[in-house]
């Protein structure tokens, strides 16, 4: 199943992954190798099988709506790239 | 045994040990810690090592003892944690660039469980950046070498893990296993590797690749090491909306109890295809003689939707990846671009020069299977192809008790060998990958040498929370045959 590059460049927009030219390239190519080969699941006839979406049938646990404050702010901003005080800071997001 | 080195003592020898007072926590992290400054340069198992932290956790565990007090079942005994498990203070990375200088503000559940039991942590593992990759080959930090043969990988993704278990650079380590990352290295290293029912142990902190698919689990030089760890780490946790509420049992008890009348099934779909390398062939038939030997009954079973798995596993794990890799945004914590002009393009370059090539591929695959006109195509009717091969399992666990199939279809391979071709280094999670879609425990237990004495693994597999059917049967055939626990450290 060949996808393009137009396909390619449009996904990497999606996941928000820069891509050069050459690796468009290389991911045109290995993407759709591997598109042909997990499309195999298309010769299964499938119309009347629910979906798994986990593999251990539960319930949805519930919890009462509590606050459980976490308590250390510092040892979570300490890992910013860049902050302001309190305040994660990045760079500005309405552009011109 | 009085000649046999600490180092390469098993865990529960270790614990015994010190509990009784034979050897201090500092006396056996020191010679853990001196047994990784000499091999890790070689071998690369470890990203991080804590000696400090160790020694300060040894000292306090020996002050413990002194006073008549043990933590748990592993007090003072030093093991490891594959660098997925989120530490607090110490650098959790992946083995990707993206957090390369991540420090956790919270302990994974896992970590805080085998700290509970007086573990000494002596470091974080290396691994396939974000579990993606079966060689290790993939980790921002180098890659591992298996110890049995330097030129060889240890598999992966838990390939740091395997290898210093199998080095004796640990007593033990948590791994953990989305298509084989945990049982697979284990094969080839020649250790223990096991991956319990999904739900029974924590995902808490643990750093998420598939969600669905995810497990963690223990890796060890014995059956008995492995039923320890996993009875320190399984249970019910209320931060895991997934973790299941059901009693641990004694998984240690279940090692030494006898295979007489356990039915155990030979699916016909393992043993057919061409890519079985005839020497593990050979091992898992010897591993299935120990087991009949001992009262065990052999019985063919068919898994029909095999052939199906890897394609369905190739459909769910990138599109529930590349979903929860989104959150790496260089905004909170990890790497960030510099000089960006806006906060896409920040992101944008942020994810370009944080990932690598194995990640990328995953988080564009499933970012193209969950697009719009595409869902149903792809995750959608892979969601479906799992119903499917989790029937076949159901019916198969109404022959047989336990599974019997080679954890890989050869021995480690060279480094580099198939780092070209993405679907290639695939297949060699082929046997392992089914067992994550149906949910069940699985275990690589050592059966063999390969000709060029490579270690050879065979998978046994069981019905959900039937881990302790696992450890009787991979008991058995460790008694059965006997084989070096750790590696020689050739090549």
């Amino acid at each position: 199943m060949a996808i393009t590059r137009e396909e390619v460049l449009h996904v990497a927009r999606l996941a928000r992954l820069a891509v050069t030219g050459a690796e468009a390239d290389r991911l045109r190519e290995q993407l759709s190798g591997i598109l042909d080969y997990v499309k195999q699941i298309d010769r299964l006839d499938t119309r009347d099988v629910v979906p798994t979406s986990h593999a251990v049938e539960m319930g949805t646990p519930f919890r009462d709506d509590v606050v459980s404050p976490f308590g250390d702010r510092e040892a979570l901003l300490s890992n910013a790239p860049d902050r302001e005080g309190d305040f994660f800071r990045v760079p500005r997001i309405i552009e011109d | 045994m009085a000649n046999v080195p600490a180092h390469e003592w098993t865990l529960l020898e270790a614990a015994r040990r010190v509990r009784e007072g034979e050897v201090s926590s500092r006396e056996l992290t020191e010679a853990l810690l001196a047994r990784v400054a000499a091999l890790n340069p070689r071998i690369n198992a470890y990203i991080t090592v804590l000696p400090e932290r160790a020694m300060a956790q040894a000292a306090a565990c020996d002050g413990e003892r002194a006073k008549g007090s043990l933590r748990g079942p592993l007090h003072g005994v030093p093991v490891g944690l594959k660098d997925i498990f989120c530490t607090r203070g110490v650098r959790t990375t992946c083995g990707s660039r993206i957090l390369h200088d991540f420090e956790p503000p919270y302990d994974a559940t896992v970590a805080s469980m085998v700290l509970s039991a007086g573990a000494v942590l002596l470091g974080k593992h290396n691994m396939d950046e974000f579990a993606m990759g079966s060689s290790t080959e993939t980790s921002h930090f180098g890659v591992t070498r298996n110890p049995w043969d330097l030129s060889r990988i240890p598999g992966g993704s838990s390939g740091g893990t395997a290898a210093a278990v199998a080095a004796a650079m640990c007593f033990a380590g948590v791994g953990t296993d989305t298509g084989g990352s945990i049982r697979q290295p284990a094969s080839l290293c020649g250790v223990v590797g096991v991956k319990p029912t999904y739900g029974r142990v924590s995902r808490y902190g643990m750093i998420a690749f598939a969600s669905s698919l995810d497990q963690g689990g223990p890796i060890a030089r014995s059956v008995a090491d492995a039923a320890l760890l996993l009875s320190v780490i399984a249970g019910y946790d209320r931060r895991d909306s997934t973790s299941v509420d059901v009693p641990v049992p004694d998984y240690l008890a279940a090692a030494d109890r006898p295979v007489r009348g356990l039915r155990v099934g030979l699916p016909k779909e393992y043993f057919g295809g061409g890519g079985l390398d005839p020497a593990v062939r050979a091992a898992v038939e010897r591993a299935l003689s120990a087991l009949t030997d001992q009262g065990a009954t052999a019985v063919e079973v068919s898994l029909p939707h095999t052939e199906y798995a890897l394609a369905t596993y190739y459909l769910v794990a990138p599109a529930e990846a590349s979903s929860n890799l989104a959150r790496y945004d260089g905004v909170r914590y990890g790497h960030r671009a510099e000089g960006a002009a806006g906060l896409i393009e920040m992101m944008s370059r942020t994810r370009a020069e944080g990932f690598g090539a194995e990640v990328k591929r995953r988080i564009m695959i499933g970012t193209y299977a969950l697009s719009a006109g595409y869902y149903e195509a792809f995750y959608g009717k892979a969601q479906k192809v799992r119903t499917l091969i989790r029937g076949d399992f159901e019916k198969a666990f109404g022959q047989a008790d336990v599974l019997l199939t080679p954890t890989a279809p050869t021995p480690a391979f060279r480094v580099g060998e198939k780092t070209d071709d993405p679907l290639t280094m695939y297949l060699s999670d082929i046997y392992t990958i089914p067992c994550n879609l149906a949910g069940i425990p699985g275990i690589s237990v050592p059966c063999g040498l390969s000709a060029e004495g490579l270690p050879v693994g065979a998978q046994l597999l069981s019905n959900h929370f039937r881990e302790e059917t696992l450890f009787t049967a991979a008991g058995a055939i460790e008694r059965a045959i006997p084989l070096p626990r750790v590696a020689p450290l050739t090549g």
